[in-house]
């Protein structure tokens, strides 16, 4: 990766290269999308890189982005990716629509959608704008999308990303599978994934993203994904992350709940050479669920910080956080939990909990809970732990034959067990427990 | 088959064993009785490879070979097993994946071919018929949400169907009410013959009732004071340790 000179300033580099990606955009920038750009562009002028002295970015130094340039410009990719070649890359063995991108440009040759247009639209976001206008005039960037450098670079950049339509009155359960292809065929891309996601009333469906990097490519992938909940709707989305080892990943991902809403949100991470998710949910309305799964793997010298917010803005809602990490090698990882409870949100039940388990005396965890409540009558837990494998139940285990080696990936077996077991597609739930096994180089425990 | 000599302990650098002497052939059933804090599950501890204590002096030789330079993985292919006082929960690993990897590890250690899936059930089975097991408990994690008397029973449900030489049952009775007493006695009777051995240890004497014992062992202050047959047990059940103690301080004053 080239360095910048001391004279360059990087965000300069961005700036000069807009020119050049809107002349690339080939009149698929559309007016909604030149309107967020400019408005992007501007607060760009006023920000930088967030540095360590910002709390929310204390354990994470992002000095990367200031000392890489990505390109945003990208060539048009070849398109030598044929179905054959991600096969084994897609999440498989039960029925789902798919929707490929490859370097964060659609790839209508490797999707394959065949979904009943009166209850669910299903489409890149470029193509969506021209036929659903007035949904994204509704729903689109409606979300603070300037909490620092990344999305705002991601509002100048943002490249395309699938857009989903669930109709009112509509159950769609065939999984939508969104295949995020990075780091194919250029080096030192900078990748801006935009997603939206708008559940009508009364309707449910999952959606499983799957970020896949080519191995050893260099990259930054930069998301943003937004989500509406409309009264009653349900939603499961399943974040797989698996980009390559020499690359960033950044994902704000912002959902706006309403009334009776329910959200399932899966956040595994296995991939990414520094990764931070931002993930949040404003509980806008009542009698509302939201929940929270994390399970995150780190290995090598990997740092992956998982940031998440729920914003219990009104009364008897509920929210549910579990997240769990396994730390190999020098890896580290950070997990910052913030709840807030309004004063309106009376009533409110607010769950968390961060375990952690350190498998080498490298790896380090910081870990933050953050609860700010402002209501009275509320039902609040939160807790936090870290340790190592549990000797005696390695003992026990190796006690009726089992080798050392096995011993220890049936206890990293039952400690991602309870986050495993949240995974309601049985065969998407194998999968990932192999990928557990895979990623850190240790024997299969099956399920 | 097993031969205990000059025995010494520690745990956390203090001396638990101080001179352990034992003699165990096949076929018999020896009671391992002492009171609190004696060396009992020190002893059943060490036997099964639990790192936590050292052994500072003294050989274990187990069917002619060192048992001490032996991992417990190794122990237990060769034959050695430990009913746990305290099993661990084990979640999101099924009892009978569990026991299967744990059977076809010491299968391959043995040199056999690994149990086909209908082999193992009906191992499965025949063995969980005997303890009055539902097969829904088989399918659970690994004593997850088990009670205590569940535990008990599912630990001497692995001692049948990993068929070991030696058994060691470490208070294996604490817990249980008399019904569950007799079905995991039972169970230990029905392993139990003349190729293999058990070694019983317990507070009190109810247990022996229903195994009853060959040889009953005191273990008192990392020492055994006293062995004897089976009347021992009712000898000890009836006036306690109090009666042994003084024996000790004579040993102690030689």
């Amino acid at each position: 990766m080239k360095e910048l000179t001391k004279k360059e300033n990087i965000k300069d580099w961005y700036l000069k290269n807009f020119e050049l990606f809107e002349k690339q955009m080939n009149g698929h920038n559309h007016e909604l999308l030149k309107k967020v750009r400019q408005a992007s562009l501007a607060k760009f002028l006023e920000l930088d890189f967030p540095a360590t002295k910002n709390e929310e970015w204390k354990y994470t130094d992002v000095s990367f982005a200031r000392e890489n340039k990505f390109n945003p410009v990208s060539t048009d990719y070849k398109t030598s990716l044929t179905k054959e070649d991600v096969k084994n890359i897609i999440f498989g063995n039960f029925d789902y629509n798919l929707i490929t991108f490859i370097n964060g440009k659609f790839a209508a040759e490797l999707s394959d959608i065949s979904a009943d247009s009166d209850k669910i639209i299903i489409k890149n976001l470029n193509s969506f704008i021209d036929s659903h206008k007035e949904i994204v005039e509704n729903y689109f960037a409606k979300i603070s999308s300037d909490d620092n450098l990344f999305n705002v670079l991601n509002g100048i950049y943002m490249q395309d990303g699938v857009a989903i339509y669930l109709k009112e009155q509509s159950e769609f359960s065939k999984p939508l599978q969104v295949l995020y292809l990075n780091g194919y065929s250029e080096e030192n891309l900078l990748i801006a994934p935009r997603n939206l996601i708008v559940v009508g009333r009364n309707s449910r469906t999952s959606i499983v993203f799957n970020y896949y990097g080519n191995p050893k490519a260099s990259y930054f992938t930069d998301a943003i994904t937004e989500l509406y909940l409309e009264e009653d709707s349900s939603v499961d989305i399943y974040k797989i992350q698996r980009e390559s080892l020499s690359s960033y990943h950044i994902e704000k991902f912002q959902a706006i709940q309403k009334d009776r809403s329910v959200l399932n949100h899966y956040n595994l991470n296995f991939g990414g050479r520094l990764t931070r998710n931002d993930i949040n949910s404003k509980l806008d309305g009542e009698n509302i669920e939201t929940h929270y799964y994390g399970l995150y793997l780190g290995k090598e010298n990997q740092h992956i910080d998982n940031h998440t917010f729920v914003d219990h803005a009104k009364p008897n809602s509920m929210s549910n956080e579990l997240y769990k990490g396994i730390l190999d090698d020098k890896a580290r990882g950070v997990f910052n939990g913030k709840i807030i409870v309004r004063r309106d949100a009376q009533k409110t039940n607010a769950y968390q909990q961060n375990k952690n388990v350190l498998l080498s005396g490298e790896a380090r965890i910081d870990s933050k809970p953050q609860l700010e409540i402002f209501a009275d009558d509320v039902k609040c837990t939160h807790g936090a732990t870290v340790g190592h494998l549990d000797e005696e139940a390695e003992f026990y285990i190796r006690s009726r034959g089992v080798p050392e080696e096995l011993a220890k990936s049936i206890l990293i077996r039952a400690f991602a067990a309870d986050v495993c077991d949240e995974i309601k597609i049985v065969e998407l739930k194998e999968q990932i427990n192999h990928l557990i096994f895979e990623e850190l180089h240790r024997q299969e425990v099956s399920y | 088959m097993l031969t205990i000599k000059n025995l010494h302990a520690t745990v956390e650098g203090k001396e638990i064993l101080k001179g352990i002497d034992l003699e165990i052939k096949a076929g018999e059933v020896h009671a391992i009785m002492g009171p609190n804090g004696s060396g009992k599950s020190t002893l059943a501890n060490i036997l099964a490879g639990n790192s936590n204590y050292e052994v500072t002096e003294g050989e274990i030789i187990f069917e002619g070979k060192n048992l001490l330079e032996m991992e417990p993985d190794e122990r237990a292919k060769e034959g050695i097993f430990l009913a746990f006082q305290y099993p661990i929960e084990i979640p999101g690993v099924s009892n009978a994946t569990f026991l299967k990897t744990a059977i076809n590890e010491k299968r391959k250690h043995l040199g056999l071919p690994e149990l086909t899936p209908k082999e193992f059930l009906n191992l499965m089975k025949e063995k969980s018929k005997i303890l009055g097991m539902d097969n829904d408990l088989l399918g659970r994690s690994v004593n997850v949400g088990f009670s205590g008397g569940e535990k008990k029973r599912n630990e001497i449900f692995q001692l049948l169907m990993l068929d070991p030489k030696l058994a060691i049952l470490d208070e294996t009775d604490s817990g249980l009410d008399i019904d569950a007493l007799k079905i995991v006695s039972n169970g230990v009777n029905v392993f139990h013959n003349d190729k293999n051995a058990v070694i019983v240890v317990t507070h009190y004497q109810r247990l022996l009732d229903y195994i009853v014992p060959d040889y009953v062992h005191v273990l008192y202050k990392g020492k055994i004071i006293k062995s004897g047959g089976k009347e021992l047990a009712l000898l000890l059940e009836e006036r306690g340790y109090d009666w042994i103690k003084p024996e000790e301080v004579e040993l102690e004053s030689n």
